[in-house]
């Protein structure tokens, strides 16, 4: 049994991770799942949260959108629409991402307006939770 | 014979349109380099997608999905993907091309102006009209495979592919006809995409996936989610490519004009000597005639 993971985490700008881990710990829709090598298949949906990355015995932590996870026993593969790094990631510029989302949702939008304004809601609160939790 | 004037009026006719197809030249190669950079960074995401659905079609036993279902194909649609103006070459007319190749009642669906202008002028059946901007936009996307999943689901047609001008590098562009709808067939439908469909094979360990909450709802979801994005990256990919087109057939004509103010002023040239040549002959015989 493999004793690594090789994970991949990919949106639709690039390729934010991929690399040999020892665990990744995510939150799916029936709540967080920690995974390691030799994980049985599983396919599920991810859920905007904070995604931790353990590779040499070392902590990242990622924010990440909704998106959908496949995992086998040596590969985790993560189809999300947005991952950055904790320490990547720009408080201030999330903070007025975040208001300017919530100004434009109190306005009349269309179906797929609105989808794309509470996608950037749903990021940037998510990017700012992450942030925050780690600033200590 | 072409006096001096005419063939320095012709010059300068030139020189505009070259000063003219110069601009466009670097207009697309500045909206070409946008473009392809869309177009390529959304590779990897299509590829694991695809990949996924791969893996998840194989994994799951005794379930079926409407978008997955295959039927005896007796009514096609094509999704018919050109760009929205011309000066871009052949690009156009390569795609066009690939149509006569295809049955006479095919249902077409026209994204960009040029598509619909020639299913209009060919009195083909027109199904539907969409347009996208020249930031191909995730939503546009979605409104055109939103629109072809309604028709497959509701039974007016049985297998729906995709004609677009794949991008393969700046000078070439290739028109490519990929299977959209069912979904049975995933891994042709990558190769659409991506590079070699051999990747995917290597693949083929079966394995049954366990689903969280359930196949249904995951399914449910990643299928059409799927479809949506293999769309909007069908539109990056025709964006880069009608650019890319641009960008050549411009400088190609930038290049022919500079030819011709080349031929024409050494014409010009020969043409002003041998005046000058003439009027002093004129001028030596007149005063060997006095003298």
């Amino acid at each position: 049994m493999a004793s690594t993971l090789q994970l991949d985490i990919v949106t639709p700008e690039a390729k934010a991770f991929s690399g040999v881990v020892e665990m990744v710990t995510l939150v799916g829709v029936e709540g967080e799942m920690g995974i390691m090598p030799g994980h049985m298949p599983v396919m599920t949906q991810l859920v905007a949260s904070e995604l931790i990355v353990r590779q040499n015995s070392q902590n990242i932590f990622i924010a990440v959108g909704d998106g959908f996870v496949q995992i086998n026993g040596e590969k985790v593969s993560i189809l999300t629409d947005m991952a950055i790094k904790a320490d990547d990631i720009d408080e201030t510029k999330a903070l007025e991402a975040q208001k300017l989302a919530e100004t434009r949702l109190a306005q009349k939008l269309s179906d797929g307006e609105s989808a794309t304004v509470q996608a950037a809601l749903v990021h940037a609160t998510t990017q700012i939770a992450v942030k925050r939790r780690h600033k200590k | 014979m072409a006096s001096t004037r005419d063939i320095r009026r012709r010059i300068k006719s030139v020189k505009n349109t070259a000063q003219i197809t110069k601009a466009m030249q670097m207009v697309a190669a500045a909206k070409m380099r946008k473009a392809q950079q869309a177009a390529l960074v959304g590779r990897p995401y299509a590829q694991l997608m695809n990949e996924i659905m791969a893996k998840a079609a194989e994994g799951t036993i005794g379930f079926d999905h409407p978008l997955l279902q295959s039927r005896p194909a007796a009514k096609r649609a094509v999704v018919l993907v050109s760009s929205d103006r011309g000066l871009c070459g052949g690009l156009n007319s390569n795609l066009f091309r690939e149509i006569s190749k295809l049955d006479k009642d095919t249902v077409f669906i026209t994204a960009g102006k040029k598509a619909a202008q020639f299913v209009a002028r060919t009195k083909r059946t027109l199904a539907a009209e969409f347009t996208y901007k020249d930031t191909p936009e995730f939503i546009e996307a979605r409104a055109i495979s939103k629109f072809v999943q309604q028709l497959f689901l509701k039974g007016e047609v049985d297998a729906v592919d995709i004609l677009f001008p794949r991008f393969v590098n700046t000078l070439t562009q290739q028109p490519v006809l990929v299977p959209f709808l069912p979904i049975g067939k995933v891994a042709a439908t990558t190769a659409g995409i991506n590079a070699p469909a051999q990747e995917l094979s290597a693949h083929s360990s079966t394995e049954i996936f366990e689903f969280e909450p359930d196949e249904e709802t995951v399914l449910g979801q990643l299928l059409p989610h799927s479809l949506n994005f293999q769309m909007h990256q069908i539109l990056l990919e025709t964006k880069a490519s009608e650019q890319s087109a641009r960008m050549v057939a411009m400088k190609n004509a930038t290049d022919n004009a500079k030819q011709i103010i080349k031929d024409l002023t050494l014409e010009y040239n020969k043409l002003r000597q041998a005046n000058i040549t003439k009027e002093l002959l004129e001028i030596t015989t007149a005063q060997m005639a006095l003298g």
